[in-house]
């Protein structure tokens, strides 16, 4: 299968995107620049973290006018798979593919680090390699990812099993001691209505080579692979 | 044309930043401050002809970039 990497000025994880799936999956990936207007060949793909446009005005509201979102949105609504990691997630909830905002963390600092991971859903084309329940352990690095939407987008990504992962204890206990940036209900991913899109602000790209550390963000890309190619 | 452009958070959207102001001002004895709300304030130069095409205009601008009116609020003036 193939991956695009999209490419804004300002993004800094798509090197680690692209050589993960490349290179640790042994799937093809090319990069896409921001200002292409074509995604086609591509299965699946993904919007990297960074800091797109410096995050003038507001994370990902910039980049959410380039170009190549108009063709991001037109590959979703055709069913194609994106993931946004990070500011990908901002990106994707600026541009209206996913509900809701990634505001300021509640303690204001930028925190990289270690998060453990409640996985919610573990029916959707982005997940199916975790169980549902299962603890992953995959870090999150971001000043702004505290979750918030209103009221009701709440109830219906609640009500509709559309959060992928929490931030929680090791254990698995979903508490506010757990929550890093004061997301609501400590979500950490979500899916879109079709479940063709996921948004996560922790990075599983990071987590995906033993010599690294942990391996917990391996799920994300077999799962992505396994609903590709079967 | 000049338009001024007033972003704020919208009311029980938690604000940190406001709270870090708040908390500093405090700090530095101004205990008379009950709540700080921090926003964006923006000035744009206009070429439009019409106010009111210009105001319908800036409605649009804000709602598609300006401001995420899911938790922000914005006002207009023109001048």
């Amino acid at each position: 299968m193939k991956f695009g990497v999209i490419v804004f000025p300002g993004s800094n994880c798509d090197h680690d995107c692209y050589h993960v799936v490349k290179h640790v999956f042994k799937q093809e990936a090319d990069y896409v620049w921001h200002k292409s207007t074509s995604l086609e060949g591509f299965d699946c793909v993904i919007l990297p973290g960074g800091f797109s446009y410096g995050d003038y005005l507001r994370t990902g509201a910039i980049a959410s006018s380039s170009p190549v979102m108009n063709e991001v949105v037109s590959f979703a609504k055709g069913g194609g798979l994106v993931l946004g990691i990070c500011n990908g997630f901002q990106i994707l909830t600026e541009a209206g593919l996913l509900p809701g905002v990634l505001m300021r963390n509640k303690g204001l600092k930028f925190i990289c680090s270690r998060t453990s991971l409640k996985v919610e859903n573990a029916a959707s084309r982005f997940t199916k390699a975790y169980k549902k329940g299962q603890v992953v352990d995959i870090p999150i690095a971001h000043a702004d990812g505290n979750y918030y939407a209103s009221a009701d987008d709440i109830k219906l990504l609640e009500d509709s099993g559309r959060v992928a992962f929490r931030y929680s204890t090791p254990e698995g206990a979903v508490i506010d001691a757990a929550n890093p940036n004061g997301s609501v209900n400590n979500i950490a991913g979500i899916l879109n209505e079709a479940g063709n899109v996921l948004g996560m602000m922790p990075h599983p790209e990071r987590a995906c080579e033993g010599e690294l550390g942990p391996i917990d963000g391996k799920g994300v890309f077999e799962s992505v692979i396994g609903a590709v190619l079967k | 044309m000049k338009a001024k452009i007033y972003v704020t958070l919208k009311k029980g959207v938690l604000d940190p930043q406001g709270r870090a102001v708040m908390g500093a001002l405090k700090s530095m004895d101004f205990n008379e401050v009950k709540d700080v709300r921090v926003g964006k304030y923006m000035e744009l130069e206009l070429s439009g002809a019409s106010k009111e095409e210009e105001e319908k205009r800036l409605r649009e601008m804000c709602e598609k970039l300006l401001a995420n009116t899911v938790v922000e609020n914005y006002r207009i003036e023109i001048e």
